[in-house]
């Protein structure tokens, strides 16, 4: 039996789309919680690139970044594939993968931890175009990767929880189901889904994860305008 | 497999470029349109309506952006000859992090050496080398990052070689004397053909960074 690892923390969106991969592929693997505010070194030695979380051992060998991670698995359990045979879907899914980790993501986090005002306003708009990108997407499709859940689910699926984490610390509300009414759909299907809504933190605890960075952010900004 | 081929690109492009070796590498026949960023042609902006940027390649009329990704294709439609990326999954994995790596860090930290004040352009020169170096290290003594074989970390990297020139003359950054390993790892590939033929003059480049700057830097 393959060995199998994973050093990742119980919050981290990038992390839990990891297991979310292996539960789905009926991989089995031991996960081994990293205190990020006091790195250890078994993360040091198996990341000192970039001395971050998740990585992935198997037989003793690391991967790290949670895309590579995501295609390691693809390619080494061939069961449930998650990305499209075909290489033009492949890159569809990549491309959109990118999309939703370089810029709604961010666009999401920044309409959060912006103070009321102008600015705030405008981040919560451009961060709504970011998600109409995304609904055009999902449209007439059960996941984003067809009729079962695929890779570029598992890249979107911080939107059902760590969205709504962010949306409460911000005091904003993106995900309207009126306006996207897809993507609201796919996100009530995904997190009913029983291996995701295994390894979903609760909503407390991203609340909580989210109030210390945000307010973190937000001092930094008091600091140094 | 075959079929209409038509790459969107600028000629400086670093990104632009990893795609042109790549078409090369499996010596695919492709129709190159230059494209003027400053006004972006209506195929541009219809191909690449999110990002809006280059390269693009069509293939058969469907757009694939974003130049790994675009890569990444071209190794797995054209997959009879000179494989860029390995097949061992593990090796593979190592591979797609290494030109993440060039993405997130090589590329952002040479970006911030262009930064409007002294002493933060000083900081980017610094962290730009220190990338480099890292580098260096997973290169080792290897005569390709792909190991005996020319591959996917080098179409992502070599690129930037074509600037090396311009931060010499332009920011004092000796590339060479810092990392001659690295050095002799990109004069290597420029012995390729695939590599060479593609790769724009290294004065026009100089010129084209220096004329570009002056929007981002003062005097």
């Amino acid at each position: 039996m393959a060995e199998v690892k994973l050093i990742g923390t119980s919050q981290s969106l990038n992390c839990i789309r990891i297991e979310w991969a292996l539960k789905l592929k009926g991989v089995e693997y031991e996960l081994i919680e990293e205190d990020l505010l006091n790195k250890s070194p078994l993360l040091l030695k198996y990341n000192p690139v970039h001395k971050k979380v998740p990585v992935l051992l198997h037989h003793g060998k690391p991967i790290a970044e949670s895309h590579v991670i995501l295609e390691y698995i693809d390619e080494t359990w061939k069961n449930n594939p998650l990305l499209p045979e075909d290489p033009y879907e492949r890159s569809m899914a990549r491309f959109w993968a990118k999309f939703s980790d370089e810029k709604c993501i961010f666009g999401v986090y920044e309409a959060a931890w912006l103070e009321e005002g102008e600015e705030k306003q405008k981040a919560i708009q451009s961060a709504q175009e970011l998600l109409a990108i995304l609904e055009m997407q999902i449209e007439g499709k059960k996941y984003f990767g067809g009729e079962v859940i695929g890779f570029l689910d598992l890249v979107v699926g911080w939107i059902p929880r760590w969205l709504n984490a962010m949306e409460e610390v911000g005091s904003i509300k993106l995900l309207d189901a009126e306006r996207f009414p897809s993507l609201h759909e796919w996100s009530q299907n995904f997190i009913a889904n029983p291996v995701i809504k295994e390894c979903i933190p609760p909503q407390e605890k991203l609340v909580n994860y989210f109030n210390f960075g945000i307010s973190y952010r937000r001092s930094l900004a008091v600091a140094k305008p | 497999m075959a079929g209409e081929v038509v790459l969107l690109n600028f000629w400086p492009s670093t990104f632009g470029l990893r795609v042109r070796i790549a078409l090369a590498e499996k010596g695919i026949k492709y129709e190159y349109k230059e494209e003027d960023l400053s006004n972006k042609s209506p195929l541009l902006l219809e191909m690449n309506p999110i990002i809006k940027q280059i390269p693009v390649l069509i293939h058969n009329g469907k757009p694939v952006c974003e130049s790994l990704l675009i890569v990444q294709y071209i190794d797995e439609v054209w997959n009879d000859k000179s494989p860029l990326l390995p097949s061992d999954p593990c090796q593979r994995a190592q591979a797609r992090f290494w030109a993440d790596f060039v993405d997130k860090k090589v590329y952002v930290a040479s970006r911030k050496v262009w930064r409007p004040k002294r002493e933060e352009q000083e900081e980017g020169k610094k962290e730009f080398l220190e990338t480099l170096k890292t580098m260096e290290g997973e290169l080792g003594d290897k005569p390709y990052f792909g190991g005996e074989t020319f591959g996917y970390v080098d179409v992502s990297f070599i690129p930037f070689y074509s600037w090396f020139h311009a931060y010499k003359v332009l920011d004092n950054i000796n590339i060479e004397a810092e990392c001659p390993k690295i050095d002799a790892w990109a004069k290597r590939c420029l012995q390729k053909e695939t590599v060479a033929k593609n790769f724009p003059d290294k004065k026009k480049v100089y010129e084209f960074v220096a004329q570009t700057r002056k929007k981002y830097v003062s005097a």
